[in-house]
């Protein structure tokens, strides 16, 4: 029986001792007539053999074309030894640090997370993790409405330049505590943010204002601008980063004059596969007089009856587990396995390969705009960007962009299916993975598919 | 022991030291706007290869872990995460797909979440699953938003009201605030079940739900479960599973069967995938007929001759909406359909079957070995509780210090003081991967701390002995908050983080 050990020597002796006939008879309190009829959609079990062989074809099945889609989720090089270690069974198949003692090596692992994640963002505190960067963004709003008790509106200033899933992300989860989403348009032509889009809500009561740098188009936003306007009516700033480019930018602890109150952010570019989705993990950090405000997990350094120092789950009367209806949050699990990655990643890429890192990506990605430019396909703003563009394929770029795919190219995200304005536009993105020769192959795809 | 042997890996850290072969090569300065840039370097740690190998190699080995211990962890269902649903799952050619590929470059792919949807409506008897959820708290959000979408879409909002059972998970009720409903608790009877007087007062026009876990938290099947719904459904309310113990019945009877009209199952339960340290999880949810158009996007649908595709907000134009920025936990999906694959109809069945056969034999030999159970007339489930009322009077040992015993005798601990409705309880779960020896072993140690209180609780209260660490002063930690670690002298314009509480 796969994966279970007993022999039919064990299954009587057990039985015996229990006192039943068989196994059947330790179901006897489930009524009869609510039994199960016999499954229809599981097929017969496969040995490792043939289940092996069934998902090397599906993987297959999937082709290996060279990928220019970023959009919220990056193909980046993971060192060989990051992911070994990660699904070492000691880190694989433990579960949440309940017992501490039986469990520094995952309770040291994710200090030393908060430490890098904090130190990456320019802030004083983090936690262990949440699901990924749009949940993580929907548990910031509703912390920014628990730090600012003074505002009575609950009315918080989205960008419309804020990846369009994460808003629709926000919505859904916290659609149901009365919160106000306000919508801040980008300016057309530079495609970012402007601190006069904000002009109309001067005088309003403003609960928590929404940052993202870069934005969804890749665009680097004015952040002091932005958080300084923020800071004169003294209204929580929420900052939304790429922690890949931000070996390279000002960290959102220092934006403005004094930084924001929270940073959160996809962590899938630190050290997670591109894995269809998931699973990734979301970041937050935060001030240090915040803390008390966060959801999840957090972890803080303790010393046990030898006075020896180690670590511990801390702060935990903010849970679900302990306050149950009064919990900050739901959330009980964290994303540990990627955020064990991600240790692994930043401290295998340290400062220097960080910046490299980033440095290739905006180096490939305006490579790859210089080219295309060359043949007439143009970036659809004027803003500066990190390593993420908005081109303009024109009319077509729908079959374009299908047949560049057919000829073993991924050219971007079609921007028309969240904003009919920018029908036409591919959002593409050339991360350090990619070559010269990469470059090129998208280059002569694009003017082929224009062709075909 | 090596003095360096505690140290961070920013201990470890030496100023120009790095993996080079990890980083590409170095480009020429970028043309980020001066006021956009970063003025310092951020702090991470300068390491070699092999520094950062050991470094994590060792902290590993400071783990207690499925792989190296038995781990009988109630409610958490820690059983063996076979190693090939790991390495499929890891397959270069799911790990490249990028989540916003075409639906021509992922039919390996979602031909694959497809039959994952099917064969998990068919053990749970549901008309529709979403692998959207990316943890059994999701999953529990994404449920109680569809009931609360429903009782809308019939102008039915007068329904302010989700009834808990006083034995559920912290989930439960964290879950129904987040929903923006009102939590109604109900207490359960001496025999484990729901008080069915409590409940039959507690429902009515305010009633939106009733969140049950089925075996219950208590470790027993909820007998009159029909009877239970009957009462919710007559009063308009809807039945919401929580899927935590389903491994417990996996073949031998469906949520759906039973009138639930919503469920959330923990693959990382139920269908093995890794609890990682704490996630990544994965909360797929299921529906009856009635909550079907507000299932979250995206899942998969058949496409004709095309194959598959996501469904998004064209399809289901009621939907709840989207709860991650792509499809959830996609890798965690891929490793509970090898599993399900591996395991096949038969072995669903085999699952509870052995679970529940593991779960009452241990639950004698401790009884027989001096131990009191919260439910001795009841039938174990797959899972058993022990209370340590008697020992904890007579002999001043508590079910914290068994826990912390355990661990000197190489055994995780049961879960500890949950449910809160038994006093000085542990929640014993072996699962159906443990063999008999290792359930005698344990049984052993139980025995041995047993008898241990009864001559020296000393020993006892101090333990763990045999760990890196002894028992923490948590509330000291609580109170000198250290989450961040800050280099020895770090001045502001360093690198390192701030350590006033403003600006």
């Amino acid at each position: 029986m796969p994966f279970i050990p007993h022999t039919e020597e064990d299954i009587r002796a057990m039985l015996d001792r229990i006192g039943a006939d068989s196994i059947e008879d330790l179901f006897d309190e489930i009524p009869k007539e609510l039994r199960a009829p016999a499954l229809e959609k599981v097929p017969e079990g496969l040995n490792e053999m043939a289940i092996s062989r069934l998902m090397q074809e599906r993987a297959a099945r999937d082709g290996m074309a060279s990928n220019f889609i970023g959009a919220g989720a990056y193909e980046h090089h993971i060192p060989a030894a990051v992911w070994q270690i990660a699904t070492r069974g000691e880190f694989y198949s433990a579960y949440t640090p309940y017992q501490a003692e039986a469990s520094q090596g995952t309770l040291q692992l994710i200090y030393e997370y908060q430490t890098m994640i904090s130190r990456l963002t320019g802030m004083e505190a983090s936690n262990a993790s949440l699901y990924d960067g749009a949940s993580a963004l929907a548990e910031a709003v509703l912390m920014a409405v628990r730090v600012n008790r003074r505002s009575k509106s609950k009315k918080v200033l989205v960008p419309g330049a804020l990846h369009p899933d994460y808003r629709r992300v926000i919505h859904t989860l916290i659609g149901n505590q009365g919160i106000e989403l306000v919508e801040i348009p980008f300016d057309e032509t530079s495609g970012q943010t402007p601190v006069e889009a904000l002009a109309p809500f001067a005088d309003d009561d403003v609960t928590a204002m929404i940052i993202s740098q870069p934005n969804f188009f890749g665009i680097l936003e004015d952040v002091d601008a932005l958080t300084g306007w923020a800071e004169q009516r003294e209204i929580p700033v929420i900052a939304v980063v790429n922690p890949v480019s931000l070996a390279l930018l000002k960290p959102p602890g220092e934006w403005g004059s004094n930084g924001v109150d929270i940073v959160v952010g996809e962590g899938q570019p630190l050290g997670a596969p591109l894995s269809s989705g998931g699973p990734y993990f979301g970041f937050m950090t935060t001030r240090k007089k915040h803390i008390r405000q966060m959801p999840g997990r957090i972890v803080g350094r303790a010393e046990d009856a030898d006075g020896k120092p180690g670590y511990v789950l801390t702060l935990q009367a903010r849970e679900q587990h302990i306050r149950r209806s009064k919990a900050t949050s739901n959330i009980c699990t964290n994303q540990g396995l990627v955020v064990t990655a991600a240790t692994i990643h930043m401290s295998m890429l340290g400062d220097e390969g960080l910046t490299r890192v980033a440095e290739a990506c905006y180096a490939n990605t305006h490579a790859l705009v210089e080219k295309l430019a060359a043949k007439g396909i143009k970036p659809r703003f004027t803003g500066e960007y990190f390593h993420e563009v908005a081109l303009d394929f024109g009319g077509d770029a729908a079959s374009r962009v299908q047949a560049m795919a057919d000829a073993g190219v991924l050219a971007g995200y079609q921007l028309g299916r969240d904003y009919a304005q920018l029908d036409g536009c591919v959002l593409a993105c050339a991360t350090e993975t990619k070559t010269d020769a990469d470059l090129e192959q998208y280059v002569t795809t694009c003017e082929q598919a224009k062709a075909a | 022991m090596n003095t360096t042997e505690n140290h961070l890996i920013f201990e470890r850290s030496r100023a120009g030291r790095s993996a080079v072969a990890q980083a590409p090569r170095a480009h020429a300065t970028t043309a980020i706007p001066a006021n956009l840039q970063r003025k310092s370097a951020p702090g991470l740690p300068a390491a070699s290869e092999l520094d950062v190998v050991r470094h994590y190699t060792r902290l590993s080995q400071k783990n207690f872990s499925i792989d190296t211990e038995f781990y009988p962890l109630g409610s958490c269902t820690m059983k063996y995460n076979p190693r090939a649903c790991n390495s499929l799952a890891m397959l270069p050619g799911f790990l490249n797909r990028h989540p916003h590929a075409p639906a021509s470059h992922s039919q390996g792919f979602l031909h694959t979440m497809f039959e994952l949807q099917e064969m998990l409506k068919d053990v749970t008897g549901m008309k529709a699953v979403s692998l959207a959820p990316m943890a059994g708290a999701q999953g529990e959000y994404t449920g109680v938003a569809m009931i609360r979408a429903y009782h809308d879409a019939r102008g039915d909002s007068e329904r302010r009201e989700i009834i808990v059972p006083d034995a559920a998970h912290g989930t439960n009720p964290a879950t129904a605030i987040m929903c923006g409903y009102e939590v109604r608790e109900i207490p359960t009877d001496a025999s484990g079940d729901v008080n069915l007087e409590a409940l039959k007062e507690a429902v009515g026009p305010q009633t939106a739900g009733i969140m049950l876990t089925n075996p219950s938290t208590v470790g027993v099947f909820e007998r009159r479960i029909s009877e239970i719904a009957k009462i919710v459904h007559d009063a308009g309310g809807l039945l919401y599973y929580d899927g935590a113990n389903l491994n417990a019945i996996l073949g031998k009877v469906r949520p759906g069967d039973m009138g639930f009209d919503v469920i959330h199952m923990n693959l990382h339960k139920t269908f093995s995938t890794p609890h990682g340290g704490g996630g990544p999880g994965s909360g797929a949810v299921g529906v009856g007929e009635r909550l079907l158009p507000y299932l979250p996007v995206p899942h998969v649908v058949e496409n004709g001759e095309d194959g598959y595709r996501f469904a998004t907000e064209t399809d289901y134009p009621e939907t709840i909406g989207r709860l991650s920025a792509f499809a959830g936990n996609a890798g965690v999906l891929l490793r509970a359909y090898v599993y399900m694959r591996m395991l096949g109809r038969e072995g669903m069945q085999r699952v509870s079957e052995f679970a529940t056969l593991n779960a009452n034999y241990l639950a004698r030999e401790l009884e027989s070995a001096g131990f009191d159970l919260a439910y001795p007339e009841r039938r174990a489930t797959h899972e058993f509780i022990v209370t340590l009322k008697k020992q904890a009077k007579e002999l001043g040992l508590t079910a914290g210090d068994v826990a912390k015993r355990l661990l000197d005798h190489g055994y995780h601990a049961p879960t500890t003081y949950f449910p809160l409705l038994v006093p000085e309880c542990l929640l014993v779960e072996p699962t159906e991967t443990e063999s008999k020896e290792t359930l005698d072993g344990f049984v052993e140690a139980m025995a041995a701390i047993l008898e241990e209180a009864g001559r020296d609780i000393d020993t006892i209260k101090a333990s763990p002995h045999n760990l890196p660490n002894r028992r923490f002063n948590e509330v000291a930690a609580a109170k000198a908050l250290d989450v961040v670690y800050l280099e020895p002298g770090a001045q502001d314009g360093e690198p390192a983080p701030r350590t006033g509480t403003s600006g």
